[in-house]
């Protein structure tokens, strides 16, 4: 019965006179959201309200989940219009609406009338009270109540008229690419893709880079990476990945290093290495998964020293998160069950039975010394070699 | 260079199987059930595939029903078995080395309250047949065993234990699951005494998707897929005709100038063995590794050969393989978040590091000399590197 849905948003009304930045963008973000789903839609815009009409038979079910994952959206309503053909037209249609979409009358109900076009011959007071009455006498079951009423029944007078009584909610969040654009460290696991959905979710733009370690890690990890992407993707838009092989850098560590130092040395030089594609890309920062104290590289001591070798701003929006929040938000994402595959990640492979947890940042500098002779020339072949995918939802 | 080293996986399609398989799909593409000529047409291709693979085991065309694959016809025969002879007892026999297409359907029927005996394994892998005889009850409807294990190539003694059976409990059920050995071994399954047998298609160069059950002539047996009644009730569904086309092409070429195929294979792993040999840290595990002893080969498949490495996780050496071109399979897949145990390599005493440092090399008619000469020169080149490199 839906031809349309009115989108509402929340934060970006607010935005002075940047505002319509932030609209241009959300309605962008919706058609992009809308090319993979059926049917042909047009996204409009008037009055401070977005619309989004199916051109075309659609599929609603899909296009509500298309919706769902733009951020910048608070809520999608599934919206009957019609045109103003006089009270008593709109009072027919606002009955057929209520009769088709909920087959049980045993409902309470309250119109909520809206006039945006003031010269409409009746006041919003006086089209709640005639068109309740009118659904009273439609359907005797049916029975009002202004303070918790089972169904709000909206009726915005516009140049048309919007009927509407459902609020799905959207993702909330501001719309991607209004504020920037960020480098994600990808890996293979259950943190990383939800750092990425929440820092997009704030309308950054991401870029991600990967690590793999081929013979130690194998293809179908890096293809799970890939897989992780583009559900994220599926969010944040078009994703360009980077797969950097860290093969010779790690081995290169670990002969020459402390063998507890491994973990926090390779993380401090695949920090340098994503900031180099960062910068290269325009990023205005990195992102991590980190969430502190989670594993040894991740306490206090550790996240300064891997964070020491940055200039950008690294991203941590999982710092306080507990294991199990990060699981149910990548539960609610869908990257979950992906993350769960049990391939080998790099990080993973040498680790050391006791690796260090609270790393002296002088002692850690000074076995970095032992690198000097090959280290730059292997992080600049590492950055060279590194292959670039655009991953799409 | 190329080396496909992974055959027990599965193979490669022969050209005359493809050839007869296309035909199957654009030319001949009929129902078989249909009353008309394209009906017959594509009926005639069944009838072939089963006179070329009744011919190869000496049974009779009406003994074979083509199922999806090796799988359904383990499962066809266990679950079948089980239904079918219910009255006469609830007891089966199997070995703690079957594949998970007899020890999935084993388990399923001891939730629905059989019971298994599982039996064990020597170093080998072999069963020992006094256990067999010791577990054999009257109430016992079924014993199911490979005839050649899939991870280390092992031959179990099928013949004895068919002997066995019979003189203990004639009423009893044997079914063999030959799905590695078909093709490598002449089986005639009503002369050994064999009920049911499993094979499966892409293990013998024919296509994935289709296998056949052996089922021999007035046994017992329930079918476990119901529908249109095809195959005398006991496979019903639409017969996958380009599959058994390519089966029964598949089966006919494995054992057309058989001996040489199978002398080609011996010395394929006579080579191996020996290049392997001359490796530290390497180590073969099961029945292959005596294959010195056994120049017959009647101990030991021609085509499979499992190494232990020392100090080599499996998952990085096969890897590093890939990235020279040879293909292998991880004896058992190991990583830090899941471990994957292999049952097999537990049964025939494998410990810790060892489990996750086995790899499988399996052979086939295809491989040539010159690429086991090529992968025995890479491992010598990988193992130190890849050796010294581990975790602590």
């Amino acid at each position: 019965m839906f031809r349309a849905f009115l989108i509402k948003y929340g934060e970006i009304g607010v935005k002075g006179k940047n505002r319509h930045l932030f609209e241009d963008a959300l309605m962008q973000q919706i058609r992009y959201a809308l090319r993979t789903a059926e049917g042909e839609f047009q996204v409009t815009r008037e009055q401070g309200r977005i619309y989004v009409e199916g051109l075309t038979e659609f599929d609603y079910e899909e296009a509500l989940e298309h919706l769902q994952k733009v951020f910048g959206i608070v809520g999608i309503c599934p919206v009957v219009i019609v045109e103003d053909e006089g009270f008593e037209k709109l009072c027919q249609a606002v009955i057929s609406y209520v009769d088709a979409r909920y087959p049980d009358k045993q409902k309470t109900f309250k119109v909520n009338a809206r006039r945006a076009r003031k010269d409409y011959p009746m006041d919003s007071m006086e089209v709640n009270a005639k068109l309740g009455e009118k659904l009273l006498q439609a359907f005797p079951e049916m029975k009002v109540d202004v303070h918790h009423p089972d169904l709000m029944l909206n009726v915005e007078i516009r140049g048309k008229i919007n009927i509407y009584s459902e609020v799905i909610p959207g993702p909330g969040g501001m719309p991607v690419g209004t504020n920037g654009k960020a480098m994600l460290l990808l890996s293979g696991g259950i943190d990383s893709p939800v750092a990425g959905y929440m820092i997009a979710k704030r309308g950054v733009k991401l870029d991600a880079t990967y690590f793999h370690a081929p013979p130690y890690t194998s293809e179908r990890a890096k293809q799970k990476v890939v897989d992780l992407a583009k559900i994220v993707a599926a969010y944040a838009g078009p994703i360009s990945l980077k797969v950097v092989n860290f093969t010779d850098i790690q081995l290169y560590i670990y002969e020459k290093c402390p063998h507890e130092e491994l973990t926090i040395i390779m993380r401090r030089y695949m920090m340098k290495i994503a900031e180099h594609f960062a910068k290269e890309a325009g990023n205005m920062g990195l992102i991590t998964g980190e969430s502190i104290g989670q594993v040894a590289s991740q306490t206090m001591q550790s996240l300064a020293a891997t964070n020491e070798v940055c200039t950008l701003p690294v991203y941590r929006p999982l710092i306080g998160f507990d294991k199990q929040e990060i699981i149910d938000v990548s539960e609610k994402i869908g990257t979950y069950e992906t993350s769960i595959q049990p391939f080998e990640d790099c990080c993973t492979i040498f680790v050391a039975k006791h690796p260090v947890t609270k790393p002296n940042l002088r002692i850690i500098r000074r076995s970095e010394q032992r690198l000097r002779e090959k280290i730059d020339e292997l992080v600049k072949t590492a950055v060279e070699t590194a292959e670039t995918i655009l991953v799409e939802a | 260079m190329e080396a496909y080293f992974d055959n027990s996986a599965t193979t490669k399609c022969s050209e005359q199987v493809k050839e007869i398989m296309v035909r199957a799909f654009m030319e001949d593409y009929g129902n078989p059930s249909s009353l008309h000529r394209k009906g017959m047409e594509a009926e005639a291709y069944i009838r072939t595939a089963r006179e070329r693979i009744s011919r190869t085991l000496k049974v009779s065309e009406k003994e074979l029903i083509f199922t999806s694959g090796g799988t359904e016809a383990d499962n066809l025969a266990i679950i079948g078995a089980a239904m079918a002879n219910r009255r006469q007892g609830s007891h089966l026999i199997t070995t703690r080395i079957e594949h998970p297409a007899v020890s999935g359907p084993m388990r399923f029927l001891e939730e629905q309250g059989c019971s298994v005996t599982w039996l064990s394994v020597d170093s080998q892998g072999r069963i020992s047949l006094e256990e067999l005889a010791n577990a054999i009850r009257p109430d016992t409807v079924l014993v199911s065993m490979m005839y050649v294990n899939n991870e280390i190539g092992t031959v179990e003694p099928v013949e004895e234990a068919a002997r066995i059976i019979r003189e203990k409990n004639p009423a009893a059920l044997f079914h063999v699951d030959a799905i590695q050995a078909y093709g490598k071994f002449v089986i005639h399954p009503k002369k050994i005494g064999i009920d049911l047998m499993s094979v499966s298609g892409h293990k013998i160069h024919g296509p994935k998707g289709a296998g056949f059950l052996f089922v021999k002539e007035k046994t017992k047996l329930k079918p476990i897929l119901f529908g249109g009644g095809h195959q005398w009730g006991l496979r019903s569904g639409t017969e996958n005709v380009p599959g058994i086309a390519g089966l029964g092409q598949a089966a006919l070429e494995a054992y057309e100038e058989f001996p040489q195929k199978q002398a080609h294979l011996c010395r394929l792993r006579s080579l191996f063995l020996e290049g392997i040999s001359e490796l530290a840290g390497a180590r073969v595990n099961g029945a292959a590794g005596a294959f010195t002893e056994d120049p017959a080969g009647t101990s030991a498949a021609p085509h499979i050969v499992s190494v232990s490495f020392d100090k080599v996780r499996s998952e990085v050496l096969l890897h590093a393989l890939e990235e020279r071109g040879i293909y292998v399979s991880a004896g058992s897949a190991c990583s830090s978040n899941k471990p994957v145990v292999s049952e097999t390599l537990k049964a025939i005493g494998l410990k810790g590091q060892q489990l996750s440092s086995t790899v499988r090399f399996s052979f086939s008619v295809f491989n040539k000399e010159e690429e086991i000469v090529y992968c025995i020169q890479t491992l010598k080149e990988l193992l130190p590197m890849l050796s010294r490199y581990t975790r602590h």
